[in-house]
């Protein structure tokens, strides 16, 4: 099984293939007909029959209180960066809404992520059964702030939420065709041993390689190390394909927002390039049954000291 | 003074049992009034910029299977105590279940209110839970502080929408902004409004339906689309909404008075007809005068969606 690889610019970010699920056809809220004809002034118009779709994927990778959103005809790429070190970006296909309309080649904007999120989740963050909530999202373009227009059960939330220039984001470079190690595992397999990530190790270090541990996570604690290791032929295991051994150390710090994703999604893929750089493709299943991506690259630490190196 | 009461029906005690655990919820400190046919749990905080005050009525003979009381004096037969509303609902926690509740004002060395809890057992000795809760019997003179408040005719009284629904939004708000407005018609509207720098929150509520005006002498010439509006600290608003317990009825109504200058927002609670539980709410206003005009600065998306609300 091959995911589609996402660069971080340009139109190269979204799959190939949609992986989407059924479409269901729903009837349209009664907000959304209402406005239907204001369309043309806005620059980008999408409509969600769940809200839930869209916030959940943002929640996971809400660490840090700014967002960059990023729009193409394809869909909206969601970043979010800490310490010049780690950039989360979450990817919502086209596909996800019932209605996505990109008038520009491209639509940038920064956002409060937190702001952003209370107001998607403004009628409660875990709905009464059989009773969704309605998005209707607009956007005019530079110093226009995003509308949001929520409905559930016929009561009407209207945000609007200033926006700011966007800033550039970090170019990780990371190719498909420079990856060295990759690893598909079944979410479970790492949920708990990153919910239970040692926090005093400063640390995580990873190691993958064509022979024995094949995978192993290690941390360097107060309370001493720990390794844990995955055998290559394991059940979580969906692929394996390690090429040489690579042995690197990313700041815990950094990697444990990702948990958040973690804990939503159903397939992770683990890649290092031969820089050392990582990334973690975290496949989500929505309510709906559509797949969404969440993606987190993080730089190296320091080198490894020789001696630990060779186990 | 005297004062002992026994409950013995399961639905009046856990009534009774979820009535102060709301109250211990709004308020640190409560008055007990006890007169003849009625308790009321008073709460009048009075603060320059804008407290909370709570009056909740129960009829004595919706809860009690024996009632008896003597009051101050044959003029004036009541009962004025304090105390900690905390202790009452911790007392009352293991009566839930029980069979019978009896509370008595007692002196054992200070006065109490005495809780007595007869609870189930397996075998035929019963066992009791007694709780003695210190109180502070509150003297004559300090009497006149703790009359039911007027309620004057208000600008706007609509009903609550789901307090489900209206707490999750009030919730939410809270994460963005310290004060709401609440904006209020005599056409079912309801809207709670949050404005900072950053963001602009408008929740819309229809078809709430009003509650018929109590006197003629309010202005009928209002404009039934006329929107009413108050500013109030949002902490107050959630923790009234988070305080209840009592399931209320439909028969929820609001009311804004506009009176010496300041507004109050007035949150009435009614529950069904067989216990007459009134809880009366109100949170005094900060007022901050604001330009009807600016009302509509959402442009004409707004406007339209308003119109078709």
């Amino acid at each position: 099984m091959d995911w589609g690889y996402f660069a971080i610019r340009g139109s190269r970010c979204w799959p190939q293939k949609h992986p989407s699920g059924p479409n269901v056809q729903r009837t349209m809220p009664l907000l959304t007909q209402q406005i239907q004809d204001d369309d043309d002034q806005y620059s980008l118009v999408a409509s969600l029959d769940n809200v839930r779709n869209l916030s959940t994927i943002l929640k996971a990778i809400h660490f840090r209180e700014h967002a960059t959103c990023f729009a193409t005809k394809n869909g909206i790429k969601v970043t979010v960066e800490n310490a010049k070190c780690v950039q989360a970006n979450a990817f919502i296909q086209a596909g996800i809404f019932q209605e996505f309309k990109v008038q520009e080649e491209s639509v940038t904007f920064r956002i409060n992520l937190t702001v952003l999120l209370d107001c998607l989740s403004i009628f409660g963050s875990s709905p009464m059964p059989g009773t969704l909530t309605a998005l209707r999202m607009c956007y005019q373009g530079d110093g226009y702030p995003l509308m949001l227009f929520l409905e559930e059960g016929g009561v009407v939330t209207v945000c609007k939420i200033n926006t700011q220039e966007p800033e550039e984001t970090l170019d990780f470079d990371f190719c498909s065709t420079n990856v060295i190690n990759k690893i598909i595992l079944q979410s479970e397999g790492l949920r708990e041993a990153f919910s239970e990530l040692d926090m005093t190790s400063e640390v995580l270090q990873i190691t993958m390689s064509p022979d024995k541990p094949y995978f192993r996570l290690s941390t360097f604690g107060n309370a001493g190390s720990s390794h844990l290791d995955y055998p290559k032929d394991s059940d979580l295991m969906e692929a394996f394909h390690c090429n040489q051994t690579q042995v690197n150390r990313y700041k815990i710090s950094l990697l444990k927002p990702s948990t958040k994703a973690l804990v939503l999604s159903c397939k992770v893929s683990i890649r290092t390039d031969n820089r050392g750089f990582l990334s973690l493709q975290y496949m989500i299943r929505n309510e709906d049954g559509q797949i969404c991506f969440v993606e987190y690259y993080c730089c190296p630490d320091e080198e490894v000291p020789e001696s630990e190196s060779s186990i | 003074m005297k004062f002992r009461g026994k409950i013995v029906d399961g639905a009046c005690l856990n009534h009774f049992t979820r009535i102060s655990n709301m109250i211990a919820k709004l308020a640190k400190t409560c008055t007990l009034r006890i007169s003849p046919d009625k308790l009321n749990f008073i709460l009048c905080d009075k603060l320059a910029n804008g407290g909370v005050s709570m009056w909740c009525e129960l009829e004595q003979e919706n809860f009690f299977s024996e009632f008896q009381m003597e009051g101050f004096s044959a003029e004036n037969n009541e009962i004025y105590l304090e105390l900690t509303s905390e202790n009452l609902s911790r007392a009352l926690k293991t009566a839930q279940n029980a069979r019978a509740l009896k509370i008595k004002l007692t002196n054992k060395h200070f006065p109490c209110l005495t809780v007595s809890v007869e609870l189930f057992s397996m075998s035929s000795s019963t066992r009791i839970a007694t709780h003695d809760i210190p109180i502070k019997v509150i003297p004559r003179k300090l009497w006149k502080d703790l009359q039911e408040p007027m309620v004057p005719d208000p600008d706007v009284s609509i009903y609550l929408p789901v307090l489900k629904t209206m707490k999750s939004v009030v919730e939410k708000m809270k994460n963005i902004s310290s004060h709401l407005v609440v904006e209020a018609n005599r056409d079912g509207e309801l809207n709670l409004k949050i404005e900072t720098e950053l963001v602009c929150v408008t929740t819309h509520f229809k078809d709430l339906g009003n509650p018929p005006l109590a006197s003629e002498s309010t202005s009928q010439d209002r404009n039934p689309e006329h929107m009413a509006e108050v500013h109030i600290d949002i902490r107050k608003l959630l923790q009234f909404l988070a305080g209840q317990q009592v399931n209320p009825t439909k028969a929820l109504c609001m009311h804004r008075i506009c009176h010496s200058g300041k507004k109050t927002l007035l949150l009435r609670v009614e529950t069904n007809e067989t216990y007459k539980v009134r809880i009366l709410e109100s949170l005094s206003i900060r007022w901050h005068h604001m330009a009807e005009s600016s009302l509509f600065t959402m442009g004409p998306t707004w406007m339209r969606i308003n119109q078709c609300l």
